[in-house]
């Protein structure tokens, strides 16, 4: 196959006009001339003011041999040479004629060039603030909201938050008994191995007892609700959102916050609390399978240590916090869902960032109620 | 809705208009009013922003400048009570057809009912299913949106717009996607809409054959000096229109 050829004509004719031969086949994937080396050639040759071409020998073309075109005719508009397009192909002349038929929109094409680092960090300030700001303003509708419920005039479907319930309960349950037996588990052995050199190893249950109720259980079946519900509420507003759907209910008069973010916030406010009074026994389940396979306790002996040391406080610490994480995941699982971009990858953007915002939160707002509780002696 | 409810005025008027996302400016200083019962075509080439002023005439998108006005109410300094009572009257179709996808299209059309009406389940059904035989949709109530063709979701999109039978209607591109005969169907069925019921209607259209048939006041944006250039019956402006763009559109680049 000839390789794609540019050939230039030595001679200039008197009215300054520079014949160019193309010849070979010009195609995309086999490599062609470079526009800036055409240009040198051009401006080697002295004051070119038209050229043409002579295209006998072209084979085939692609839209190779189109783009080489369109960077040549704009670097030779530079130089205030013309391109005179008689000599090409009819069909290549046509389809540059499409190319140019619509204008470049004046404003439209993006400034890619770089920001100074100042100014990006000043940008992105300023972004960090505004979204500290989203996300308040964002809880106060949904504060609003939840009055709105109160006085009972929210709008929403039943049949709505018996799903979002049914997807936040019950289908949770297998991923958080796996998850709390196994911390029960490693709860239990890492008390254990402490534990037994003072032959202490029944305190293991108030270990893990202890543990489960007042810290684990609460922080296990939130972060598991936080990438598991948390990222599909995410995904599916931000889904909403592409589609137009949200404007749609917007333009009905629907508040999207009463009726897609609340149902939402209710079911997690009232499943969160249940997983994890459930990740609690599980968890101690979890330890007892190690205090009396491993430790070689009995189970009535593990059953009455327990029982001894957690009381009904240590259950409501653990509880109380969940209702809180309930709300934090559900919120921010909606919150990045409704900022949504407008393309599938902001939907992939905002179930991680909805993850994100969750966990870190949980994990914040869990150590203030520990500091709290232990401030108040609870 | 009573169709006697004859107010004198224009039913929008839009002053000096200017739209922009950020600092990026669509359009600026659009000027111009719907009369009641009109079938307003919104025109202009590809991206001059015709779904972003159909944004702002539903009150979705704030203006960067000036005002748009129903029946003399402006309605971005009126009181949310107010906007909400505006924007009740209005029936839009989006460009995506933006059902909800986690509905059937029976719930999707009814759910505007069960919102204002106080109708009974086996009222609605009715009606429901009335307003999907108008597009074309019978049979089609259990469907999810995902389970229909891209035409059937904007004519299910249709059905719920006219759900409650809005005193102004808003159409972005109702025929795009639909064959030649069901399009002369909707434009037979706006043009219903209009005579029986009296409501208002605007469109985003780029149907030349549509536009002539049933529009009857229209405005056509440009990209370029990003404002208006003619406004006034397509039928008109195709004869007397000096502007080469609006000739060249109206007469498919034919002028
Ligand atoms: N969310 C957005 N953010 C920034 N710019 C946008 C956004 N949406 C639209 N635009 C810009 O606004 C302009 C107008 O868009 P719009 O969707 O209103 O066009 P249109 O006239 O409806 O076009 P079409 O006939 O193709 O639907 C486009 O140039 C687009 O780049
Ligand atoms: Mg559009």
């Amino acid at each position: 196959m000839p390789q794609a050829q540019w050939k230039i004509d030595r001679s200039l004719s008197e009215n300054g006009n520079l014949a160019v031969r193309l010849s070979g086949d010009w195609n995309m994937k086999d490599g062609l001339p470079l526009v800036p080396e055409a240009i040198q050639q051009i401006e080697s040759i002295g004051k070119v003011r038209t050229l043409s071409f002579v295209c006998q020998h072209l084979g085939q073309w692609d839209s190779g041999l189109l783009n080489f075109l369109i960077k040549l005719e704009e670097a030779l508009h530079q130089r205030h040479i013309e391109m005179d397009r008689s000599g090409l192909p009819e069909g290549v002349d046509r389809l540059l004629k499409l190319a140019s038929a619509v204008p470049e929109r004046k404003g439209a094409r993006r400034e890619s060039d770089q920001t100074p680092f100042l100014v990006q960090v000043g940008n992105n300030t300023i972004e960090l603030v505004q979204g500290i700001k989203d996300m308040v303003r964002f809880l106060g509708e949904s504060v609003l909201t939840f009055f709105q419920l109160l006085r009972g005039r929210a709008k929403f479907r039943r049949s709505d938050f018996f799903l979002i319930l049914q997807e936040c309960g019950a289908y949770a349950l297998p991923i958080v008994s796996l998850i709390s037996v196994l911390i029960g588990l490693i709860l239990a052995y890492v008390g254990a191995l402490q534990l037994q050199q003072f032959g202490a190893q029944i305190y293991v249950a108030n270990l893990v007892g202890l543990g489960m109720a007042r810290e684990m259980g609460a922080m296990m079946a939130g972060i598991i609700m936080a990438g598991r519900t948390g990222a599909a509420f995410a995904a599916q507003l931000g889904t909403m959102t592409v589609n137009e759907e949200i404007d749609a209910l917007s333009t009905l008069g629907i508040s999207p916050m009463e009726f897609l973010v609340l149902p939402r916030m209710l079911a997690m406010m009232l499943m969160m609390p249940l997983l994890c009074l459930y990740a609690d026994l599980v968890g101690i389940l979890g330890g007892a399978m190690v205090g009396i396979g491993v430790l070689d306790l009995s189970f009535t002996q593990y059953v009455v240590q327990t029982k001894g040391a957690i009381t009904l406080t240590d259950f409501g610490v653990g509880l109380s916090k969940s209702v809180m994480f309930g709300v934090i995941v559900a919120l921010s699982g909606c919150l990045r869902g409704m900022q949504c971009g407008r393309s599938s990858s902001a939907v992939g953007l905002a179930a991680t960032s909805a993850v994100v915002t969750a966990i870190v939160l949980i994990i914040v707002t869990d150590s203030l109620f520990t500091i709290m509780f232990n401030i108040l002696g609870i | 809705m009573d169709s006697t409810k004859k107010t004198t005025g224009p039913h929008i008027t839009v002053n000096n208009l200017t739209m922009a996302y950020g600092d990026f400016i669509i359009q600026k200083n659009l000027n111009f009013k719907v009369r009641q019962g009109d079938i307003f075509i919104i025109m202009g080439g590809s991206g001059c922003g015709k779904s972003t002023l159909l944004r702002h005439l539903v009150g979705l998108k704030e203006p960067a400048k000036g005002e748009v006005r129903y029946h003399g109410t402006s309605y971005w300094t009126a009181e949310l009570q107010v906007q909400e009572e505006i924007r009740k009257q209005f029936g839009v179709l989006f460009q995506s057809g933006a059902l909800w996808s986690s509905m059937t299209l029976a719930e999707n059309v009814a759910l505007p009912l069960e919102e204002y009406t106080e109708l009974k389940k086996n009222d609605i059904r009715e009606i429901v299913s009335l307003k999907l035989a108008l597009v074309g949709l019978k049979g089609f109530e259990d469907y999810y949106p995902s389970e229909i063709s891209g035409g059937m979701q904007k004519r299910a999109g249709l059905a719920r717009a006219m759900a409650l039978d809005p005193e102004i209607l808003f159409f972005d591109e109702p025929s795009a996607g639909l064959d030649p005969i069901s399009s002369r169907l909707l434009d037979d069925l706006i043009l219903e809409l209009r005579d029986s019921l009296g409501s208002t209607v605007v469109i985003v259209t780029h149907e030349l054959a549509s536009i002539f048939a049933i529009g009857n006041n229209s405005v056509f944006l440009d990209t370029d000096t990003k404002t208006m250039i003619a406004e006034g019956d397509p039928n008109m402006l195709r004869e007397n229109s000096t502007d080469p763009k609006v000739q060249n559109f109206l007469k498919r680049g034919k002028a």
